[in-house]
This record gives C-alpha cells, sequence and structure tokens, in this order.
C-alpha cells in the first residue's frame, strides 16, 4: 500500500499525487517512470514520475483523465492508498552539456519532461522550453517550468493563453530564425512527437521522445510494450522510454496503442454508468460521494 | 541410499501388487473443461490413493529417491500413507520438498521420481505426483502446520525473487532461525507459477496457501520491489545489514522469432498471453480492468512445444477460440512438455501441427494478424541439444488464416540484476554463474540458482537449486567462509 500524502488539480482533469515511495524516492532519476495499480481488480498503467523528495521518500506524477484507469486514479485524494507502485523503471535521460536543448511537452507531457529539463539545466544547457495545451486551463507546470528555462514559450491550440497555435509552430519559428540546437526533447501525445520528428529530421537536428505504449510488468518480461525503432524491436519498458524521433515508427505505435481500444471504451462506460448511479443513490442519501470503495470500483 | 525399513506393511503380496493398475486420476471431462478455468485433475480420493500406494513394490534400490532433484524420501512417504498417516506423509515430504502441493501438480514426474520406477517397467510406474498431491492437499485441507522451533540466528538473508527457487531458499533458511525477506518484483508472489501457469493446472489459492504457510513460518515479503532498480544488490549487503543475498530472477524475457509481421495486433509473447491471463486475469475482464483480445469464434495458434506452449492454447480455448493449433517445427517424441499436458490438450481438441514452422505473420489489412505463412520441416541431423534438428522442406510454404499468435520458442535471461551488480559473473547469454554445488556467485554472499542460472528448466530443477542454496548459506552464515 502506498499513502498519498497530497492530491491537487493542476487543471480540470490533471491531476498532481504526492506518494510516499521512499525507496522510489531514493533511485529515481528524470526519465524514469512508475507502474501503478490501484486496487485489486485494476490494471497496471505507467505514470513518468514527476519528481521526487529522496529525504521526505515521496515522488510525484501527474495524471491526466483519459480511460478508467487514470480517471479512478484522479478521484483519489490526500489520505487515500494506491495498492502498488512499482519503480523507478525505464533508462533515465542521458544528462550533460549538450548545448541548447529545446524541451517540448504537449498537455500532461509537460509533466514528464519537467525532471529532464531540470537536470539538463543544472548540467549547464541552455533551455528554450515550448509547452502546448488545448487551452488556457490545461497549461500546467509554467512556473516549474519557467524556472528551468532560459526561455519559456507557451501556446494554445484555441488562443485563449499565450500565442495560438501548435508547439511545433514555435520549433519552425526556432529554426527559421537560425536558432542552433543541439537536442530535442519532445513528450506528448503521438501525433505531436511525430510532427516534431518530421520537422527536425531534414534538418538533423538529434530528437529524442518518450514513447507510451501498453504496457504490463515494466521489467522486459512480457514484451507487450515493444516498438519498432530503426527497423529493430525495443522493449520501450527497459529499452527506452525515451528513443531517437527519427528512428521511430510511429505507426507501429499508433496501431498497437490501438488494440483493446473498444475494450477500453467498454471498461470506461461502464465505470461512468457505475458512477452516475452512486451520485444517484448518493444524492438520495445526501452524503458526499465516495468514489473509491473497495471491490465495487 | 538405506534399504528400505522391513517388514512391509503392505498386506498384498508382491506378486500381486505387480498386476495391480495404476490408478487413474480423476478429472474434470475434456468437453467440460475446455471451456472453464477449473482445475483439470481433481485428484486422488483417500481410498485411490492408498489403492495406489499398495502398488509400491518395495523395492531394494530405489531410484524415486535419487531421480528426485530435491531428494524426497518417496519410499518413506507412500509406506505412511499405506498406514493411514497422511499427515506424517506430508511432514516426510516437507523433509525435502517445501512446496509439495505445487510439485505434485506440476512435476515432470516421467522425467524424474517416476521415470525409474520398477513397476512402469511392468505396468505403468507409481503414481508419485498424483499420492504427493493427495497428502498436500490432505495437509492443506487439515490445516496441518509443521512450524519452525528454533533461536533467532541473528542473520539476515535477502532473497531476489518469489518463485520456486527462491521459496525454497526463504522456507529452509526460515527453518535455521534467519530473518529472511522475499522481495519481489510483480505485485503477487509465486514467480511463473502465478503469471504463466494457467488456473486450470495449478490453482492460484495453492500457492497462496503455501506462501501464507511461508509467512506462518517467519519469511516476510516484499512485492513492487524491482532488485536492480528499486534497491541494488549492494544496498541490500551493505545498507540494509543482509548478510548473504540469493538471486532467483528466473529466465523471464520472451525471445521473438524475428519474422515479418511481428508487431501486427494479436501476436502476442507466451508471457504477454499467459500475464494478461493469470496475473491480471483479463479472462475476468470486465469485472478486471486488464483487456484480452476476445477469442470467440477466432482462430489462434501458438508456436512452441513446450508447457508455456500448451498452456497458452489451452487457455485461449477456453477463452473461445474456434480453432486452437500448436505449430511445433520438431515432432512429438521431440516436445518438451509434459506428457500429461500433451494428452490433455488432445482430449481438449487442440490441432497438433508438427514439423511446422512459421515464417511471417500476414496482415489482414487494418493492422491486424490475418494469417501466418508456414514452412514445413524435415528432421536432419541431431543439434547439440541431441535432438534431431528440424530443416525445412524448399517450395513447401502453406498459409493458415489466424487471428492471435502466441510465440512460445523460449526465454532468455532479464538482465536488470546482472548489469546492476558489479563483479557479478555471467556467461555469455547473461545467465549468472554459479556453482553447481553450492550455488556460489562469484561475489561473496551472494548465491544464485532456478533458471537465471540454468536457463528455463522446470519447478522441480530450480526448488533443487534453491535446496542447494539454502544449505551453503547456511554454511557461509555459521562458517563466514567464503
Ligand atoms: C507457462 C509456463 C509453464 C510451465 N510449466 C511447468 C511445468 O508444468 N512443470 C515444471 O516443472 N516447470 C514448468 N515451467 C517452468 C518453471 O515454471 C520454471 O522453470 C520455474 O518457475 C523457475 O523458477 P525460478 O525460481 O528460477 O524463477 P521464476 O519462477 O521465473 O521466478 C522468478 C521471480 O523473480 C522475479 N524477478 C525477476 N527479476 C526480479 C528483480 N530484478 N527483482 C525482484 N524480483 C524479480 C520474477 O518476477 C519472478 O516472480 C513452466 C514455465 C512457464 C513459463
Ligand atoms: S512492459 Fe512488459 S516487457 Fe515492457
Amino acid at each position: 500500500m502506498f499513502n498519498i500524502v497530497h492530491a491537487e488539480f493542476l487543471a480540470p482533469g490533471i491531476k498532481r499525487f504526492l506518494i510516499q515511495a521512499p525507496r522510489i524516492a531514493r533511485k529515481q532519476k528524470p526519465g524514469q517512470f512508475v507502474i501503478v495499480r490501484i486496487y485489486e481488480e485494476g490494471e497496471r498503467v505507467p505514470l513518468t514520475i514527476e519528481n521526487s523528495d529522496p529525504q521526505k521518500g515521496t515522488i510525484s506524477i501527474v495524471v491526466q483523465s483519459l480511460g478508467k484507469t487514470t480517471s479512478l486514479l484522479n478521484s483519489l485524494g490526500t489520505g487515500d492508498h494506491i495498492l502498488d507502485v512499482v519503480g523507478p523503471l525505464g533508462k533515465p535521460s542521458e544528462i550533460k552539456k549538450f548545448g541548447t536543448v529545446v524541451v517540448m511537452g504537449g498537455g500532461v507531457g509537460t509533466a514528464m519532461t519537467y525532471p529532464t529539463a531540470a537536470a539538463l539545466k543544472q548540467a549547464g544547457n541552455r533551455i528554450i522550453s515550448i509547452v502546448g495545451a488545448r487551452n488556457k486551463e490545461l497549461v500546467i507546470l509554467e512556473n516549474e517550468m519557467r524556472a528551468v528555462s532560459d526561455v519559456l514559450m507557451i501556446t494554445t491550440d484555441d488562443g485563449s493563453y499565450a500565442d495560438k497555435g501548435f508547439v511545433t509552430d514555435k520549433l519552425r519559428q526556432l529554426i527559421q530564425n537560425g536558432v542552433p540546437i543541439d537536442l530535442v526533447l519532445a513528450v506528448g501525445p503521438i501525433p505531436m512527437m511525430r510532427a516534431v520528428a518530421d520537422m527536425t529530421r531534414g534538418e538533423r537536428i538529434r530528437t529524442l521522445v518518450s514513447l507510451n505504449p501498453i504496457m504490463i510488468d515494466g521489467t522486459g518480461m512480457c514484451g507487450g510494450c515493444r516498438v519498432l525503432v530503426d527497423g529493430k524491436s525495443q522493449f520501450a519498458c527497459v529499452d527506452g522510454p525515451e528513443f531517437d524521433a527519427h528512428q521511430v515508427n510511429f505507426d507501429v505505435l499508433v496501431q498497437r496503442n490501438g488494440a483493446y481500444r473498444s475494450q477500453e471504451r467498454q471498461s470506461m462506460a461502464e465505470y461512468r454508468r457505475e458512477l452516475e448511479s452512486q451520485l444517484k443513490s448518493t444524492e438520495a442519501e445526501g452524503n458526499g460521494v465516495c468514489v473509491v470503495k473497495g471491490s465495487t470500483l | 541410499m538405506t534399504a528400505p525399513p522391513k517388514p512391509s506393511l503392505n498386506p498384498v503380496p508382491v506378486k500381486e501388487r505387480m498386476k495391480m493398475p495404476r490408478q487413474q486420476m480423476p478429472e474434470q471431462a475434456a468437453e467440460l473443461r475446455a471451456a472453464n478455468f477449473t482445475e483439470v485433475n481433481l485428484g486422488y480420493s483417500e481410498e485411490l490413493a492408498r489403492q495406489e500406494a499398495l502398488r509400491c513394490i518395495e523395492c531394494a534400490k530405489p531410484a524415486c529417491t535419487k531421480d528426485c532433484p530435491v531428494g524426497v524420501k518417496v519410499y518413506e512417504f507412500v509406506q505412511l500413507i499405506v498406514a493411514g498417516d497422511f499427515a506424517g506423509a506430508a511432514a516426510k515430504i516437507r523433509e525435502d520438498n517445501v512446496l509439495p502441493a505445487i510439485t505434485g501438480r506440476v512435476c515432470p514426474q516421467e522425467d524424474h521420481c517416476e521415470g525409474g520406477c520398477l513397476m512402469g517397467k511392468k505396468v505403468k510406474p507409481l503414481g508419485i505426483g498424483y499420492l504427493e498431491r493427495f497428502v498436500a492437499d490432505y495437509e492443506q485441507r487439515m490445516g496441518v502446520r509443521n512450524l519452525p522451533n528454533v533461536p533467532p540466528s541473528g542473520k539476515k538473508v535477502a532473497v531476489v525473487g518469489s518463485g520456486p527457487s527462491g521459496l525454497t531458499v526463504a522456507g529452509d533458511l526460515v527453518q535455521k532461525g534467519h530473518k529472511v525477506r522475499v522481495f519481489e518484483a510483480l505485485h503477487e508472489l509465486g514467480g511463473v507459477l502465478v503469471y504463466g501457469i494457467p488456473e486450470f493446472r495449478l490453482p492460484k489459492q495453492i500457492i497462496r496457501e503455501q506462501l501464507d504457510y511461508m509467512r506462518d513460518m517467519g519469511v516476510e515479503f516484499e512485492t513492487d520491489v524491482v532488485v536492480g532498480r528499486t534497491v541494488a544488490i549492494d544496498e541490500l549487503l551493505e545498507e540494509e545489514g543482509y548478510d548473504a543475498v540469493f538471486i532467483g530472477t528466473g529466465a523471464g524475457l520472451p525471445v521473438f522469432m524475428n519474422i515479418p509481421g511481428e508487431h501486427l495486433n494479436g501476436v502476442y509473447s507466451a508471457n504477454e498471453f499467459l500475464t494478461r491471463i493469470n496475473l491480471m486475469k483479463a479472462y475476468k475482464f470486465p469485472a478486471y480492468d486488464e483487456p484480452m483480445l476476445d477469442l470467440h469464434g477466432k482462430d489462434v495458434a501458438v508456436i512452441g512445444g513446450g508447457n508455456t506452449a500448451l498452456d497458452a492454447i489451452r487457455s485461449a480455448l477456453r477463452l473461445g477460440a474456434r480453432k486452437a493449433y500448436v505449430l511445433y517445427r520438431r515432432s512429438e517424441t521431440e516436445m518438451p512438455a509434459r506428457a500429461e499436458e500433451v494428452k490433455h490438450a488432445r482430449e481438449e481438441g487442440i490441432e497438433f501441427h508438427m514439423l511446422t514452422s512459421p515464417v511471417e505473420f500476414l496482415p489482414d489489412g487494418v493492422g491486424w494478424l490475418g494469417a501466418v505463412r508456414c514452412v514445413r520441416m524435415e528432421l536432419g541431423e541431431p543439434d547439440a541439444s541431441g535432438r534431431r534438428r528440424p530443416v525445412p522442406v524448399a517450395g513447401s510454404e502453406f498459409e493458415i488464416p489466424l487471428s492471435v499468435a502466441v510465440i512460445a520458442i523460449g526465454t532468455s535471461a532479464n538482465p536488470i540484476v546482472q548489469s546492476t551488480t558489479p563483479g557479478l559473473g555471467t556467461d555469455k547469454r547473461g545467465y549468472i554463474q554459479a556453482d553447481p554445488e553450492t550455488q556460489r556467485t562469484s561475489r561473496k554472499g551472494v548465491f544464485a540458482g532456478g533458471d537465471i542460472v540454468t536457463g528455463s528448466a522446470t519447478v522441480i530443477l530450480a526448488m533443487g537449486a534453491g535446496r542447494r542454496a539454502a544449505k551453503s548459506i547456511q554454511e557461509y552464515l555459521t562458517t563466514g567462509e567464503w
């Protein structure tokens, strides 16, 4: 059992959890992730570690409600427990002095770039961060990112905050303006990472992306997380999650991530129905809503 | 091996015993069980067990104990069954084997205790596995516990991995008064026994009971610890005060075929397929969240001929597969699976295609598997394993329509511990090098055994290694000598 020391929403549907996990906190390095299972009947999902405090023995993760498991997780709060948290998994990001590094975070991907950006900054790199979100409400970690960046740019799809457009628009500007770039790190939705890769390929700018295939164990045991990189099979949980963006076969990633789409929809629909019926019955009783209740989840 | 004590308790004259048929294991009917995950074998009744035990001819030089990797005193426990002392029989087995309910179910007895049984030359070997299972289940039902009563030694031992090798080490050493803690990467304990071998062959309840027994003996367990990532071996030794470490991390890495189309949806490693079903209970979706492809009306094939392959395909059948094939590149005599599993699989309607090897997975046009292209094989000269090497027959390619393919052609060493433990010697293939007698590694205080040393083998061989390791850890802890 892992205790949630603190939980807060960063944006609608995006929550940050501070979790008591002393062993993981001691060992975590930027770029690594944990696998979480919330309750007995739950699935195992990978989540990037945003930060850790070895002294306090805590790690933080940032979760966006997408399917049933992430929605459930986001219904938990301070004082609740998570059944299993295992990690730190995956290869840490390579931290050294590259020169100028462009760090691009799309949506909740920003939280995943944050620890690496901070470490790269510490290593003496010039950090240009580009943070993108659908709208103003969904821009996260602005202050944190600003603190570790020499330049911070923000885009929103609808222009409700900062500049209207996509993170790739900013990258294109940088390239067009002749800004020398030694490394690009892009983490976000697959279409965004693919677009970044396409943009930097011709420019021969080294580009890393953090991949998010379906995982189970996270230790190299199942092979379910295999991705095609440079025509070869790699296990994202042990060989990654960061890979050379120009070598990644994004089509295979999209195809494999869609394998359980219909089951995922079914899970989510049933979860919603259950939530609604619970809401109705608790409203009738005039009680507060308790979403997480043992195996009724 | 000392000669068995005489006179015999067995009232049946030896000549008569030699004519007695082997008592059959009661089992679920094939049509029924092919659609459920309940255990296939139902177990002997007391009556059947006694009858079967009476068949032991008490030979002067029994091969059974000699051929058992942990040296279970077969003759003695069988005589205790004859005498009706089932709890005593269980205690007798436990002297050498801490997991009898498990080995009684999954050991390849034909290769060990039953392989050299003299009765096998006349009629059929004594049902030693069935008898072992019977007394272990009896002990469980009666809640019999043989708890250690030893003063604490003040020593601490860390066991990495909760498969049969690790559990054996833990069980043996806790009985010597040491503080033993088992670290497991997954959220469940048991290794392959829980994530690999399916419910219909080894009910998870059995493993849970064995683990409870070990907890009662004083073994501590910590799940969600990937040693090498969450904590290093050196940290266990230097910072957490462990006096010795045993590594039993298994051969967990799936081997793929490296043929075109392996990335299509619907192509699984056996590890993933079985983990989804066993560990994550995907067969209970949506009650459990882990999804599994709906196999109803689909054609499924497994590639390989071992226990893993049969477990996977029989699981697929139970999940509703319309056709369920085994594609194996050698012939049936080379199949490494337990004889009983092959028999059960056939009865359930699994189709075996021998001398068949896939060369390509073909897409259905929308990112899913649609068919597999295979080539026929013929057996050539014997290879390094002594088995005749399969060679492709030119121009013999053909296709089988398929929605799901499960690759069960073997596993390799998981490198996480090796790559994070400086000075730990490994062989060319990445397995940990350990002395075959003492299970000592190149690092002082660090022992290893089971599949991580030998490559994938069997439960009982892993337990045998655990047994030897426990013995030499005990020696090391008392003498301090390396
Ligand atoms: C599907 C299947 C069916 C089988 N059927 C049979 C059968 O019928 N009869 C038979 O005798 N044998 C069978 N086998 C083989 C048998 O299960 C293995 O030989 C045996 O389990 C090996 O035991 P082990 O202790 O070496 O490792 P494992 O059982 O593999 O256990 C290793 C454990 O270590 C854990 N681990 C790995 N790395 C780490 C780490 N870094 N930190 C912490 N923990 C870690 C793993 O999660 C696992 O729990 C089968 C195998 C499979 C896969
Ligand atoms: S998640 Fe199982 S191998 Fe990567």
